[in-house]
């Protein structure tokens, strides 16, 4: 039978594997692309605790299903940060003709 | 039982599409890899009984940032010398080594006592209220969260028109 352990282990692989990316890799694009894992993997550890409550009532007003709206503006967040990430890198690529991070360094000091 | 092979499969595909974000050298594989892992995502949000999210997954997500990515690596059009080569540095090695030490951390050490009693299933409990359908979460949403989901359109608007001022060369 699959319990709420099953999602958070889950979601704790997925933040891993994201993390991995962010660390391993030299590309701002897969950089990315890993942080969206991240971020999904927040998600889910909040969808999984809206549905396997450890309280017996809700905290605040608005029930258990706060998880779900915590996810919500966390998909609006991402998006709002994917799409200004991306114009970074477009912007940084036309100067540098690199996408690789580690070539970003002129504010290394 | 059809939830626990469900979860498995979903489970498998997650993890073999995020790996395969990570491993994958050429970013347009990776950004593929990466849909299909939103995909078996939202299936698992299904599974949690989160209808509302697994939509909004699909079409946000699978649909609409990835659809940004693409057109980014097609744009950029990456050579095959300009992907770099991938080194093995020590640094490298040290630092997959603390994220997969801070895994295990999180998975047998905090996880592991998180849920002690008897597990409640709220998607059994409030099966009546339609937990996780567009009109439960949009009650949550509209009554309790009104000031955030507003704030959010503002930041919505402000992230399209710095986009566009980022990217674009000359105004």
């Amino acid at each position: 039978m699959v319990g709420p352990l099953h999602y958070l282990v889950l979601a704790a692989l997925l933040f891993g594997l994201g993390a991995v990316g962010v660390v391993l890799r030299r590309n701002a694009l897969i950089v990315l692309m890993s942080i969206e894992l991240m971020l999904n993997a927040v998600n889910l550890t909040f969808l999984t605790f809206s549905r396997f409550p450890l309280v017996q009532t809700a905290p605040t007003q608005g029930g258990f299903l706060t998880g779900h709206a915590a996810v919500f503006f966390v998909i609006a967040v991402a998006a709002a940060e994917a799409a200004v990430g991306l114009a970074i890198v477009i912007a940084v690529f036309r100067s540098r003709t690199s996408v690789n991070v580690d070539e970003f360094d002129t504010l290394k000091f | 039982m059809a939830e626990s092979i469900l979860f498995w499969i979903l489970a498998a595909g997650v993890v073999v599409g995020g790996a395969q974000v990570v491993l994958r050298r050429n970013p347009a594989y990776a950004a593929m890899s990466l849909v299909a892992c939103f995909f078996f995502l939202a299936g698992i949000y299904v599974l949690l009984s989160a209808h509302l999210i697994a939509i909004l997954q699909v079409m946000v997500y699978a649909g609409a940032v990835m659809v940004l990515f693409v057109f980014v690596i097609m744009l950029l059009n990456l050579k095959e010398e300009e992907l770099g080569e991938q080194r093995i540095t020590l640094w490298k090695g040290i630092g997959a080594l603390s994220v997969v030490a801070l895994v295990g951390l999180i998975a047998f050490s905090a996880l592991r006592h998180a849920y002690t009693g008897r597990v409640r299933d709220l998607a059994v409990e409030q099966l009546a209220t339609g937990f996780g359908t567009v009109k439960a979460v949009g009650r949550t949403l509209y009554l309790f969260s009104i000031l955030p989901f507003e704030i959010t359109s503002l930041l919505l608007t402000v992230a399209i028109v710095g986009a566009v001022v980022v990217a674009k060369g000359k105004i």
